[in-house]
């Protein structure tokens, strides 16, 4: 499996993509832009996610409480900031550190009773965490603002953007800033020993603890690591939303990046591109169909947001039956295809 | 007591059971048993399925805590953790394969060589130049070591793809890669044919020529008394007889508990 792609050619493949993306924020309509944003925004956490699950073998049903943790940190962070008047950079790098901050630091107490449990119990123990969070909002509202959340003084868009693509473009950037660095740190974590230890964990824990490896430490580290990844991802949710509250968190969310790490393609960073862009794509699409059917109002209101979790988990069943590597284990058969047959083209025919 | 108590210069073997005993609620899996390794030496462990042969190498692993006895290493008594044996020169491997499925056989390899990892996490994270340098020499010497058991054509492979004697050989690559001191094979002969358990005793004889000391589980009789130097026979968790191959194959408690079982 190593060595399919070079580590130059995804460098390149990743700095050409980056700066093609950060072209189309010129052209694209506010809108898209925040669409953009939000892709950027669920990458994070797929991507963390994807490591912890597809990598390391631990699944996790609380990464949306992890986001939350971050969005949370980041409201606190920046109002508290706003509030002794500061602004610039400083308003929005410091909130987003201290999202990063709170989210390793309740990963790590997460990954702590994790590395002693196992499948549909971790996963249990994880989801225990998103069903808390209403109750732990409501119950310290005055610190979360309970169920209306939290509104954010956010650092708005620089003085030389004014005119041009607006507060959604520098949104964009920003989380596009965010996703880079969270995929380009987990992509070598990944290509490292450490990624090699969570494989090892993942695939046989004791013949991993004979290699040498800290099974435990291993487990809680990628744990921290993912949830700080979440961290960012609420972080940029919150700034972009200018608010965190519970709603934005829930079940659905955290079920929401699990099928988009399995659709785009579990394991592979790649795939939790194509599944975060899924995410933002797929309930727009919807949206509009259901709208050119011309549906009763009553319908169209039982099918909104209902219909999009039905459709991705029709999706997801679909993928594992018949594309069990996702998105991206499609992308490389082709990849592969093409690749061979223009070997065999540039090969000479014997005569 | 046995000649095979201390090393030729008065050394202190270099594995040492003593009494132990393990239990597993009601059932005895070993009780009392005292095996001795000298440096450099093979030294086989036989007995009938279920006679404890796999839960004496846990002790020693440290995946189980005896119920009594201890573990000495090099004369000195430890309380083995499992993650750190290969830091102590120990390297195990696992009855069956035991392999990461997921991964090349490459990289099955290198995993063997975690005590080698000298750069931090966060230089992992970066991807700086001290943890990028010590991957790559890590391939290198798995490659090696792939290279002397003549299997590195097969470093890209998925290991569910090789026929099962060359994952054997894999496992056995990576309990080799890190040079140990003390190698414990738990029925390396498994699932191999007549030609390839040949060449695996060429192999397990040219072991302690590299100073390394060899505990043998096995189940093939010929391989054992062709390359240990000392066998142990276990039998219901009990030591039943220890010595030379020639004087274990005349015991007759022996040939009744196990060979007789065989010839039967
Ligand atoms: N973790 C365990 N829990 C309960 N019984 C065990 C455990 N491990 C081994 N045993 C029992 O201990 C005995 C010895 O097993 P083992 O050491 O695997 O035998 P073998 O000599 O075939 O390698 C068997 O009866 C086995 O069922
Ligand atoms: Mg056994």
């Amino acid at each position: 499996m190593t060595g399919i792609m070079s580590s130059r050619t995804t460098v390149i493949i990743g700095v050409v993509g980056l700066i093609a993306v950060i072209g189309l924020t010129f052209v694209l309509e506010p809108f898209r832009n925040y669409q953009l944003a939000t892709i950027a925004a669920y990458l994070c956490a797929v991507a963390g996610l994807t490591m912890l699950t597809g990598v390391n073998g631990q699944l996790s049903l609380g990464h949306a409480a992890l986001m939350a943790c971050g969005a949370y940190c980041y409201a606190f962070t920046a109002n508290g900031l706003a509030e002794q008047e500061i602004e610039g950079p400083v308003l929005l790098i410091v909130p987003i550190i201290a999202a990063v901050v709170g989210a390793t630091v309740l990963g790590l107490v997460i990954g702590l009773a994790a590395a002693r449990l196992h499948g549909p119990y971790l996963a249990g123990v994880t989801l225990a965490f998103v069903i808390a969070l209403p109750a732990v909002t409501s119950r310290f509202s005055d610190v979360f603002g309970g169920d209306q959340g939290l509104w954010i003084t956010v650092e708005r868009r620089p003085e030389f953007l004014a005119g041009r693509g607006g507060t959604e473009m520098f949104q964009a950037w920003v989380a596009i800033a965010c996703a880079a660095v969270v995929v380009v740190l987990l992509r070598n974590l990944m290509r490292s020993n450490f990624g090699r230890q969570m494989r090892a964990v993942r695939d046989n824990e004791v013949a991993a603890a004979l290699a040498g490896i800290n099974v435990a430490r291993t487990k809680v580290i990628a744990f921290t690591v993912s949830s700080a990844a979440a961290g960012i991802g609420g972080a940029v949710m919150a700034f972009m939303t200018q608010s965190a509250s519970p709603g934005a968190f829930n079940l659905f969310i955290s079920l929401f990046l699990l099928m988009a790490a399995v659709i785009g393609g579990i394991g592979t960073l790649y795939g939790a591109l194509w599944g975060s862009i899924l995410l933002v794509v797929l309930p727009d699409v919807i949206g509009s169909i259901t709208r050119g059917l011309s549906l009763s109002p009553e319908v169209a209101q039982r099918l909104d947001g209902n219909l999009a979790v039905g459709l991705f988990g029709a999706v997801m069943v679909l993928v594992v039956i018949v594309a069990p590597f996702g998105i991206q284990g499609l992308v490389r058969k082709a990849g592969h295809q093409i690749r061979s047959r223009g070997s065999l083209q540039s090969a000479p025919h014997p005569k | 007591m046995t000649p095979h108590d201390t090393g030729p210069a008065g050394a202190p073997p270099r594995l040492a059971l003593r009494d132990i005993t393990v239990r597993f609620g009601g059932l005895t899996a070993l009780e009392s048993v005292s095996v001795t390794v000298p440096a450099g030496s093979v030294v086989g462990i036989m007995g009938p399925n279920g006679a404890g042969k796999t839960t004496l190498f846990n002790v020693v692993c440290g995946v189980y805590k005896p119920t009594s006895g201890s573990v000495e290493i090099d004369g000195r008594a430890v309380r083995p953790r499992t993650h750190n044996l290969t830091g102590l020169g120990i390297s195990r491997s696992l009855q069956g394969l035991g392999l990461f499925g997921g991964q090349s056989v490459l990289d099955n390899v290198v995993a063997g060589l975690q005590v080698e990892t000298k750069h931090s996490f966060f230089e992992e994270l970066l991807a700086l130049p001290r943890a990028t340098r010590s991957e790559r020499e890590k391939k290198e010497r798995a490659m090696a070591t792939l290279a002397s058991l003549g299997i590195d054509a097969y470093a890209a492979a998925l290991p569910d793809t090789l026929p099962y004697a060359i994952r054997k050989k894999v496992s056995i690559a990576r309990a080799l890669v890190s040079k140990p001191s003390l190698l414990l094979l738990d029925e390396p002969a498994g699932g191999l044919g007549h030609e390839e358990i040949e060449e695996l005793a060429t192999l397990i004889r040219s072991i302690p020529g590299n100073g390394c000391s060899v505990v043998l589980v096995e189940h093939h009789v010929d391989l054992v008394m062709s390359v240990c130097d000392s066998i142990a026979v276990l039998d219901f968790g009990k030591l039943i007889a220890q010595g030379t191959p020639a004087e274990v194959s005349a015991n007759p408690a022996v040939t009744e508990a196990y060979l007789g079982v065989d010839a039967a």
